[in-house]
């Protein structure tokens, strides 16, 4: 077990947010600089990047880390990468623009960051596809995504000149925070939990196993694009409230978000998820059965096979099984420590939760606490549309 | 040369014993392991990460740590 909270990937934790009088002059270089409007996803990435959440990213990938990633799962560097952080743009966005020259990146026509531009290069949007997503398949949200994309890439290295509002400033906490959180609160082995639901009794089973020999949980729930029927962001957050404020010792976890896009990327965005979380000083991370898996694109363990090819991660993967309710035992289980049959054990359906909850249901205890339905409920509708 | 040629072709060579790649050639007959390349290279992985999360500091100062709690006691997290 590792001793102390997790080093940064790569070796340092980046920061390239511009600060003092460099801030002054980068914002005012900004404005007569050509601009690349962002959208909101990326906009995020660029503050992410900026902040060390991606560390050892400095920007966005020029072509040869873009290769690596795409073929290898590392960066030139054999660092592991498995989803490439990229920045598209069309020819017509960049008429004058030419490697070495810095841009703006803007986000609702205001300048977050400066980017060098390091190159200029063309992309196969369905290799990305096939390479990313296993799969070129346009039902596959993130390749849907994929070929709406712009016909360039650039990349290099960006300085952030502003922050970007969030309707979650509360929750939002950046990797050297979460580090020193976790130094305070005296925690050596921390477990991080992804999320992009609303918690039922399956995932507090596995989160409290995970931190029966871990000192703390690090609940971070993913805030961003995410597809319909989806449970929307606020609703996560008020949901895990209810369920720390109800059934979690005072103490022992902290809830923060991650603003960036899911990507259903299956056993890549596995990975992705675990450096990312490594950053912010997690020691531990949960891999869900088909974590950040859509549909029946990817088999139920590949986001736990994959992980058998970075022994170098530098985060320790905990796969715990799926949990169930079993009568005989009275309470929750899972398939290893469970000797009953099938007759015996009720499973715990996220769709059948949505399902209820959109009738305005409450689910049944053994799948959800009443305390955390409750706190959906209130919520008009609490699912994307 | 395609996209998958450029990244993929660049591996090199290194000198090991032939009585060490025996050994290897033994160790991993009946594992997940393909070849002694592909054991070596993941061995060599796991022993480098360990030496680089020896090496490293935290890069932020006493002033940066007391600025940070500070917000975090704020926000409630502390």
């Amino acid at each position: 077990m590792v001793a102390m909270v997790s080093k940064p990937h790569g070796g340092r934790l980046v920061r390239r947010r511009a600060t003092g009088k460099r801030l002054e002059a980068l914002r005012e270089e900004a404005k007569e600089l050509p601009k690349i409007e962002l959208p909101y996803d990326i906009a995020v990435d660029v503050e992410n990047i900026a902040n060390g959440v991606f560390s050892p990213l400095e920007g966005f990938l020029v072509q040869e880390d873009y290769l690596h990633v795409l073929y290898d799962m590392r960066l030139s560097n054999d660092v592991p990468w498995t989803i490439p952080i990229v920045l598209d743009v069309d020819p017509d966005e960049i008429v004058g623009v030419k490697e070495g020259d810095d841009v703006a990146l803007t986000y609702n026509g205001k300048p977050i960051a400066v980017m060098r531009v390091e190159e200029i290069y063309g992309w196969d949007k369905k290799e990305y596809a096939k390479m990313v997503y296993k799969t070129t398949d346009t039902r596959h949200p993130g390749v849907a995504k994929t070929l709406e994309k712009k016909e360039l890439l650039i990349g290099g290295p960006i300085d952030l000149i502003d922050h970007i509002e969030s309707r979650f400033e509360k929750y939002l906490l950046w990797p050297e925070e979460t580090r020193v959180l976790f130094r305070e609160k005296g925690w050596k082995t921390i477990v991080g939990f992804q999320t992009r639901n609303a918690p039922h009794r399956g995932h507090e089973y596995v989160q409290k196993a995970a931190l029966t020999f871990t000192d703390g949980l690090f609940i971070n729930p993913l805030v961003g694009w995410k597809k319909k029927g989806d449970f929307k962001d606020e609703v996560i957050l008020a949901a895990y409230e209810a369920l720390i404020k109800h059934y979690y010792p005072k103490d022992v976890v902290v809830l923060a978000v991650l603003r960036t896009a899911m990507r259903y990327a299956g056993p890549r965005e596995a990975i992705h998820h675990a450096i990312l979380r490594k950053n912010f000083g997690c020691t531990h991370f949960i891999v869900g059965r088909d974590h950040a898996g859509v549909g029946n694109f990817y088999g139920p363990y590949e986001a736990w096979d994959i992980f058998d090819e970075f022994p170098d991660l530098g985060i320790t993967p905990l796969f715990i099984r799926e949990a169930f309710y079993c009568k005989k035992c009275g309470g929750m289980v899972n398939a290893k420590i469970c000797p009953h049959g099938e007759e015996h054990r009720l499973k715990i359906s996220g769709t059948k939760i949505r399902e209820m909850l959109k009738k305005g249901e409450k689910p049944p205890e053994y799948m959800m606490r009443p305390e955390v339905a409750e706190a959906i409920l209130r919520f008009d509708n609490p699912f994307v549309e | 040369m395609s996209e998958k040629e450029k990244t993929r072709s660049r591996y090199t060579t290194v000198s090991i014993p032939v009585t060490l790649y025996n050994r290897i050639k033994e160790l991993i007959k009946g594992t997940g392991f393909t070849s002694v390349s592909q054991y070596v290279t993941y061995v060599l992985r796991e022993i480098i990460a360990a030496h680089e999360e020896a090496r490293y500091t935290e890069p932020f100062s006493e002033e940066d740590k007391k600025r940070i709690i500070e917000k975090l006691k704020k926000l409630g997290y502390l």
